[in-house]
């Protein structure tokens, strides 16, 4: 039964394979013939240019022409209505800058709420023999266990739903929506940040601890000079990957007014009534953004491969 | 039994070591006196308990019971702090452990440096001197993955020197080495010996145990079963198991 289906996919992708070969070919086809009438135009201008404008009048005017330069025309008209009337593509650049402002402080937020979750959780089983019973071991027990709540609401709750509530709720008082954006998706991306760098740490051997701590660091010492070194050079890319996942999440900022690319391309929506421009816009934006920190985070993959030592 | 004389350095009381509860003897009642200028040789089966041993002088491994002492201090007690007194102990790991994301020269001056014990400039003294011993100066900015296995031991050794300590231990240093490059780590070991370091060395290289050894442990199923000179211990065996082992080994 596994079999078959493998086979059926294997098929299938082949023959997705042929598919989208035969689609490029037959648009290097479309583009070399569209070139080509254009170049043959051009030499029909300086050859004899009236009878180049007449071709062209008849053309235009045939119904099919109509319909090309109507529809030309309207598309034009369309960009100027979304995005030149009333400066509307400020809307945009400023949406952008907000989505940038937020997505930055919160990676940076969450690196470091990452980093020390990761490293109470991933200490405190280690250390339960070696710490003595007391008040520090009760406090440790506590603070482990609030890490574990932390880690379990956040990644189990939508993200929109954790700013809203930020925002409606905790700090219902500000009305800074930045910051509380800011906030909301540092401390949101944090628990996932920690689970990656947890899995770095448990990746490193337990031998360089034990070298660590017989040179005489102790637990924090040993983890801060020998093992989180390592374990990030591990995870760079998974946090690398964190960060594009968080530009996209950041999308869903609208919810509390804040205005973010997303807003801003949906208010041009609400303005101008045509959905389509500002919309499809607005996804060209995004994909661009993580498209270029996708190649780079593959160029950073491959310098740290070669730089492995 | 005791052969050893001098200023005992570890003293080691019933230490025990249990895993899974009750289930595994890891250690099972071990009592001895380790004097300073000492070089114990542990020898013994797979299994037996060696390197449960070693890790306990340290306190990388636990006891279940039983007391270390070490330098006059009761190590197992709660109030002690353990990192403190780990400094003056050295220990060597079968697989080097260097810490890859350093150079040599980090490898070797960052625990000076961070605990406080020296400056930069008195640490890389330090550490360039060192490597200049055992033939490696010029490795000092290499990274550990440039090197050999015999190479990394060698820096693993003075890695722990560079801390000053007042003993090493060695847990099977050459057992992870390519033949050829046993004999170079073996001879920073001897030289250290004869400098007068007190160290506690899992070998099975019997000629090491014989030319610098003072004194032999053989443990099985974690116990000392037998502990003698060198020189008894392999022209005059007692106890069977022991003969049986060392017809093994030799
Ligand atoms: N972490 C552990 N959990 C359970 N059993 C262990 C553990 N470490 C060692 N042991 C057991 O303790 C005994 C002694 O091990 P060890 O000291 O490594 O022996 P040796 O170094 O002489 O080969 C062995 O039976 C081993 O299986
Ligand atoms: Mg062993």
């Amino acid at each position: 039964m596994s079999e078959e289906t493998e086979v059926t996919e294997k098929k299938s992708r082949s023959f997705k394979l042929e598919k989208s070969s035969r689609v490029s070919i037959l648009f290097a086809v479309l583009c070399l013939l569209l070139a080509a009438t254009c170049v043959g135009y051009a030499i029909l201008l300086m050859v004899d240019y009236d009878y180049a404008i007449t071709l062209l009048r008849v053309y235009s005017d045939s119904q099919i022409g109509r319909v090309l330069i109507g529809g030309f025309n309207d598309f034009l008209a369309q960009i100027k209505l979304n995005f030149i009337d009333k400066d509307r593509w400020t809307y945009l650049v400023k949406g952008l800058l907000v989505t940038f402002e937020v997505t930055f402080f919160a990676t940076l937020i969450g690196i470091a709420l990452g980093v020390i979750v990761a490293m109470i959780r991933s200490s405190h089983d280690k250390l339960e023999e070696e710490l003595r019973p007391g008040f520090g071991k009760v406090l440790f027990d506590l603070i482990d266990n609030i890490c574990r709540i932390y880690l379990t609401v956040i990644r189990g709750t939508p993200t929109v739903v954790q700013l809203m509530i930020a925002y409606f709720i905790i700090f219902a008082a500000s009305n800074n929506k930045i910051l509380i954006a800011i906030l909301a998706f540092g401390i949101n991306s944090g628990a996932y940040v920690a689970e990656i760098i947890r899995s770095g740490i448990m990746s490193v051997d337990p031998g360089q601890t034990e070298a660590g701590r017989s040179l005489g660091f102790n637990y924090i010492q040993t983890m801060f000079y020998i093992v989180i070194p390592q374990a990030f050079k591990t995870v760079l890319p998974a946090l690398a990957n964190e960060f594009i996942v968080l530009i996209k999440e950041t999308s869903v900022s609208g919810y509390v007014g804040l205005q973010d690319l997303t807003k801003g391309g949906d208010i041009i929506r609400s303005q101008t009534y045509s959905a389509f421009l500002p919309l499809i816009v607005v996804a060209a934006v995004y994909l661009v953004i993580v498209l270029f920190f996708t190649k780079l985070v593959s160029l950073l993959e491959g310098r740290l491969r070669n730089s492995e030592r | 039994m005791s052969v050893n004389q001098g200023e005992v350095l570890i003293s080691v009381k019933d230490l025990k070591k249990y895993y899974n509860g009750d289930e595994i003897h890891a250690l099972d009642g071990i009592t001895n006196d380790i004097a300073k200028g000492e070089v114990v040789v542990v020898i013994g089966p797979s299994g037996s308990g060696k390197s449960t041993f070693l890790r306990s002088l340290n306190l990388l491994e636990r006891p279940t019971g039983g007391t270390i002492t070490f330098d006059g201090i009761d190590i197992t007690s709660p109030q002690t702090d353990i990192n403190q007194l780990r400094q003056k102990m050295g220990m060597v790991f079968q697989h080097f452990n260097l810490f890859p994301h350093l150079t040599i020269l980090r490898n070797m001056t960052i625990a000076p440096m961070k605990l406080n014990k020296l400056s930069k400039e008195d640490a890389e003294k330090k550490a360039l001197e060192l490597l200049g011993k055992v033939g490696l100066a010029d490795r000092a900015n290499s990274y550990p993955s440039q090197l050999s296995g015999g190479q990394k031991q060698r820096i693993a050794i003075v890695r722990a020197l560079a801390m000053d300590p007042e003993v090493m231990l060695f847990d099977e240093p050459t057992s992870a080495l390519d033949p050829e490059m046993v004999g170079e780590v073996l001879e920073v070991m001897k030289q250290l010996a004869r400098d007068g370091m007190t160290m506690v060395c899992v070998t099975h290289e019997m000629g090491f145990a014989r030319e610098v050894g003072t004194r032999v442990i053989f443990m099985d199923e974690g116990k000392i079963i037998e502990e003698n000179t060198p020189e008894q211990i392999f022209t005059n065996p007692q106890n069977e198991r022991l003969k049986t082992f060392l017809q093994k080994v030799l």
